[in-house]
């Protein structure tokens, strides 16, 4: 297949080249690499693809910056001349002009296509083999592996052999294996599947088994099925890892959208409806930090947790002050209140922000993920998720636990007649305990705005996962949420391979609801006196 | 006592009633007095509640197409007066203000619906106060009623043109045919395995996800994508992805590594407006599939973005495929009526079929007797931008089938409303007859 398409290039680097000048002949490259690179302003996909493969063959040193020019979008062609020129605003003369000359009337973008793309990619890798710096080289090597272009495989081997980095030989040494896997020689072949054997990765994985379907030689097949078995039983441990990775973070984000409504319904018994606004609130205080400090994108979180905080704790505290302070004791009326304030706040951003989502910028530092190996990676966003998550509960926990105020609140959920008769302001420790509630419900948001939509919808999709954990983990026990959040996220991503994602989280809620029905208080239910019945 | 009260309620109600029916004659007088004056364009768009995101723009853009053509002395001599009523994005609601827009408010054409359950909601109502309705949006297709005219994209000019230029341009082997769980991704998948087996697809190379309305935990499936996409062959992701969900998808695609040249994806409901404001680096390569881009370099389509831009007072604001499609059908409307010389609804449809007028990447859409128009069919590239950068499109405008050829059970069925032998939207042409329902 690759020898063809090879061949199949070759053919048309001749076709293009023909084009230009009749005289050219495939042996002897009478094209300069001017002539060559002049042809790219106006070439089509297919002609670029060619003129890039043989811009590839010439030794000039302006070759390497083309091409990473080229793949990054920043190579401009004057629309007459051809003439090759690095960015728009202030173009930098590449090929076909000097500084001396005229400025170019009208600059092109030489726009690139996904085959283009992927066709640059080992051509500019193998540029980089004899880079000075040990890591490009490295990362060079990985490129090439499982895509050498057949041209490239004397300069890999020539490189491999005087490389004296250990850890970028060993890579060159997988790249060069994966070609030798269809060498001619058995014995080439056995060393090379030896070779690939100590991997973990996917790709190489898959090289070997599409090996093994073409394999002749009966030593080279049993290498091959000795060398996939033990690639196929890491990757099995692997895909486990990975999936507990995914049910944690799920479980993580329902923890963060639920505690605080563990707060405000498990602690208060107040069914708040609006629950799923006050993290839209929080979503929404991130895009506006992001718009007041755009220099700081960086940092923007950080400042954005406090604030999101503040934000729907106060909003919080006044729709306790104003609303649900006459409503205690009517669940039915508290109910219907807070779902028409979640209404009201929901169009209330709507008009405000326009119903148009808005992007929160991810910050560099919660992009891209951890390459374990070629099986397993973990995306960061997801990993500071989970550490975040974690952090928010062990606060909560410390602050109900361990300061006045938190005992205040745990007095008069227990015992409001008592605790008032202790002195302690019930009124004003529910208005607390209410805020406390929404701003960490707040800062769930500053959570997902990194994950999903900012929109003002983003609440309600969060709101009935949010009951269902605290529900499920017991009502007024946080370390119930806990448990009850990782497991079910946990089960969720166990059971969406199998069974696809909406029979997912249909037979999550067929199992809540029956646990319920055994359980009626939940996973960790509180015991003592003050338990109602 | 208990008969005075009861008098007295009845006398009261007597008082209201004849309030009511004032009120109601004078209501209706005041509507024929207006429709004398001014044509009344309905605008059926949700502008809150979870479509607001997509819809708001195409109220807008019928507002500025209301105003353009006044500004060109109106129509027959008269008036347009635009009709915005809000559903609020949900789907009876859609239906009762249909009904108002065509009972009490009198207008001759509604454009509207953005979902297809909010079009399948409104269809009986416009059917029985026998209104028209231009519908914007692509769709699943299995459809042509008498009263609605369908200027989005069926599959033929979007969904099979798309998988045509994957297996022959990138040559795509496996397939992710990933949706959304509603009618449009499920029937339009459905379409698109038989289209794929038919092509020779074995059933092994075909994957079919369905994702939850607002799904924003991706981490399994993009991993359950990767790993499908390294068996060796080529492979792709068929997006139905609803609107907004893309954009968490398209994140984690990122975050996991995978790359537009490794695994491409293309979508047929994301568009510019979707991907305006959102950083599309991640994005770049990813392909689209629609009748018409932002970017795309005529006369007709520059003029229409000033337009837009002066009408909207945004600079920044982007043009979409369902805007052209509203733009289309507003044209076609206004050129039936002049040529039909009244708004009456019959002689309006009556008038449209085979008219034609420019669209905007430089051809032209037809009205064919089942409804649909042409279209050319376009395939996009992400670019870091968030426009679209061109890679295919197909030479001449494709005509929009309502029943698919590749469903055996609709590929008998065809939709004329011209031909009088056929005169309706699902005549089958192997009993020859027309099935009971209008649509």
């Amino acid at each position: 297949m690759k020898l063809l398409f090879a061949l199949l290039l070759a053919l048309m680097a001749v076709g293009a080249g023909a084009a230009e000048s009749p005289d050219t002949a495939t042996d002897e490259p009478a094209a300069t690499f001017e002539a060559v690179a002049l042809g790219l302003g106006s070439a089509s996909f297919r002609e670029k693809t060619a003129l890039v493969e043989r811009l590839a063959g010439f030794a000039d040193p302006r070759v390497p910056v083309l091409l990473e020019t080229l793949l990054a979008g920043d190579l401009y062609a004057d629309a007459t001349t051809g003439a090759l020129y690095i960015g728009k605003a202030d173009p930098a003369p590449l090929v076909g002009a000097t500084e001396a000359s005229a400025p170019p009337d009208k600059l092109r973008k030489v726009i690139t296509n996904n085959s283009l793309r992927s066709a640059l990619r080992p051509l500019i890798a193998a540029t980089r083999l004899r880079d000075p710096d040990p890591e490009v080289r490295a990362r060079a090597a990985r490129t090439l592996i499982g895509e050498v272009p057949l041209a490239l495989t004397p300069t890999l081997e020539q490189v491999t052999a005087t490389e004296q980095h250990s850890e970028v030989r060993q890579a060159l040494r997988t790249a060069l294996a994966s070609v030798q896997l269809a060498d001619a020689d058995p014995g080439v072949r056995i060393a090379a599947v030896r070779e690939l054997a100590d991997n973990s990765d996917k790709q190489i994985l898959t090289l070997l088994e599409q090996r093994a379907r073409q394999e002749q030689e009966a030593d080279v097949s049993a290498a091959l099925a000795e060398a996939i078995a033990a690639l196929q039983a890491r990757e099995k441990w692997f895909a486990f890892f990975g999936d507990l990775f995914f049910g944690l973070s799920l479980g993580s984000v329902l923890l963060l959208a639920a505690v605080g409504l563990a707060i405000t319904f498990g602690v208060m018994g107040v069914i708040n409806m609006a629950h799923g606004e006050m993290i839209m609130l929080g979503a929404y205080t991130t895009y506006v930090v992001q718009l007041l400090m755009p220099e700081h994108i960086e940092l923007s979180l950080l400042v954005a947790v406090p604030a999101a905080f503040l934000v729907s704790g106060l909003v919080g505290i006044a729709i306790e002050r104003g609303v649900i302070r006459f409503l205690y004791g009517r669940p039915l009326e508290t109910l219907l209140a807070t779902f028409g304030i979640s209404l009201v706040l929901q169009q209330l951003v709507r008009t405000i922000f326009s119903p148009l989502n808005k992007s929160v910028i991810t910050p560099d530092w919660l992009s891209g993920s951890w390459q374990i190996n070629g099986m397993l990676s973990l995306t960061y966003n997801r990993l500071y998720i989970i550490l975040f998550a974690l952090a928010v509960l062990v606060t909560l926990v410390g602050l109900l636990r361990k300061t006045p105020i938190g005992l205040q609140m745990r007095a008069v959920t227990q015992n409001r007649a008592m605790a008032s008769s202790m002195g302690i302001r019930t009124g004003r420790v529910d208005a607390l305990t209410f805020g406390l509630g929404s701003g960490v419900a707040g800062i769930a948001g500053v959570a997902l705005s990194q994950l999903t939509n900012v929109g003002p919808n983003l609440g309600q999709s969060y709101i009935i996962d949010s009951f269902l954990v605290v529900v499920f983990g017991g009502v007024g026990n946080l370390f119930g949420t806990f448990v009850a959040a990782m497991s079910l996220g946990v089960v969720t991503k166990f059971a969406e391979p199998l069974v696809g994602a909406v029979l997912a989280k249909i037979l999550i809620l067929v199992f809540v609801i029956l646990f319920i029905q055994w359980r009626p208080r939940g996973l960790f239910a509180l015991k003592g006196r003050f338990v109602e019945d | 006592m208990k008969t005075s009260i009861r008098a007295g309620s009845k006398r009261r109600f007597t008082r209201a009633a004849l309030k009511a029916g004032a009120a109601t004659l004078a209501l209706a007088g005041s509507a024929a007095g207006f429709a004398a004056e001014t044509i009344k364009v309905g605008v059926l768009h949700s502008l809150s509640g979870t479509m607001a995101i997509s819809e708001t723009t195409l109220k807008d853009t019928v507002l500025m197409l209301v105003d353009e053509q006044n500004k060109k002395g109106g129509l027959l001599g008269k008036k347009l007066e635009a009709v915005v009523v809000d559903p609020a994005s949900n789907w009876p609601l859609f239906a009762e203000k249909a009904k108002e827009l065509l009972a009490k408010d009198k207008v001759d054409v509604i454009y509207g619906c953005w979902t297809s359950v909010s079009r399948k909601s409104v269809l009986p109502v416009v059917e029985e106060l026998n209104g028209m309705l231009f519908y914007p949006v692509q769709y699943e297709g299995e459809e042509s009623s008498k009263n609605v005219f369908y200027t989005g994209a069926a599959p033929n000019q979007q969904a099979i043109p798309a998988v045509d230029y994957l297996m022959n341009e990138v040559g795509v082997e496996r397939w992710v045919l990933a949706g959304t769980d509603y009618v449009y991704p499920r029937t339009t998948n459905k379409i698109l395995e038989a289209y794929l087996k038919d092509k020779g697809v074995a059933a092994g190379d075909i994957m079919i996800n369905y994702t939850p309305f607002g799904h924003s935990d991706w981490q399994t499936i993009v991993s359950d994508i990767k790993k499908f996409g390294s068996a060796g062959k080529k492979t792709a992701v068929v997006s139905t992805i609803n609107g907004d969900a893309n954009v968490p998808f398209y994140k984690e695609l990122g975050n996991q590594g995978v790359s537009a040249e490794d695994i491409p994806v293309v979508a047929f409901s994301v568009g510019e407006e979707e991907l305006s404001g959102f950083d599309t680096s991640p994005l770049v390569g990813h392909l689209a599939a629609w009748n018409y881009f932002m970017s795309v370099d005529t006369s007709e389509n520059d003029a229409f973005i000033k337009k837009w831009h002066a009408f909207i007072k945004d600079p920044k604001r982007v043009t979409n495929d369902p805007m052209e499609a509203t733009y289309i059908g507003f044209n076609l409307w206004v050129k039936a009526v002049e040529k039909a010389g009244t708004t009456d609804v019959d002689a309006v449809r009556k008038a449209i079929y085979g008219l034609d007028v420019p669209n905007l990447t430089g051809g032209t859409a037809v009205m064919l007797p089942n409804h649909h128009i042409t279209k050319p069919v376009l395939i996009g590239e992400i670019q870091e931008d968030g426009q679209f950068q061109v890679v295919w499109q197909t030479d001449e405008e494709v005509p929009g089938d309502a029943w698919t050829d590749y469903l055996p059970e609709s590929a008998k069925i065809t939709a004329d409303w011209q031909d009088p032998a056929i005169n309706c939207g699902n005549y089958n042409t192997e009993t020859k007859t027309c099935s009971g329902q209008n649509y």
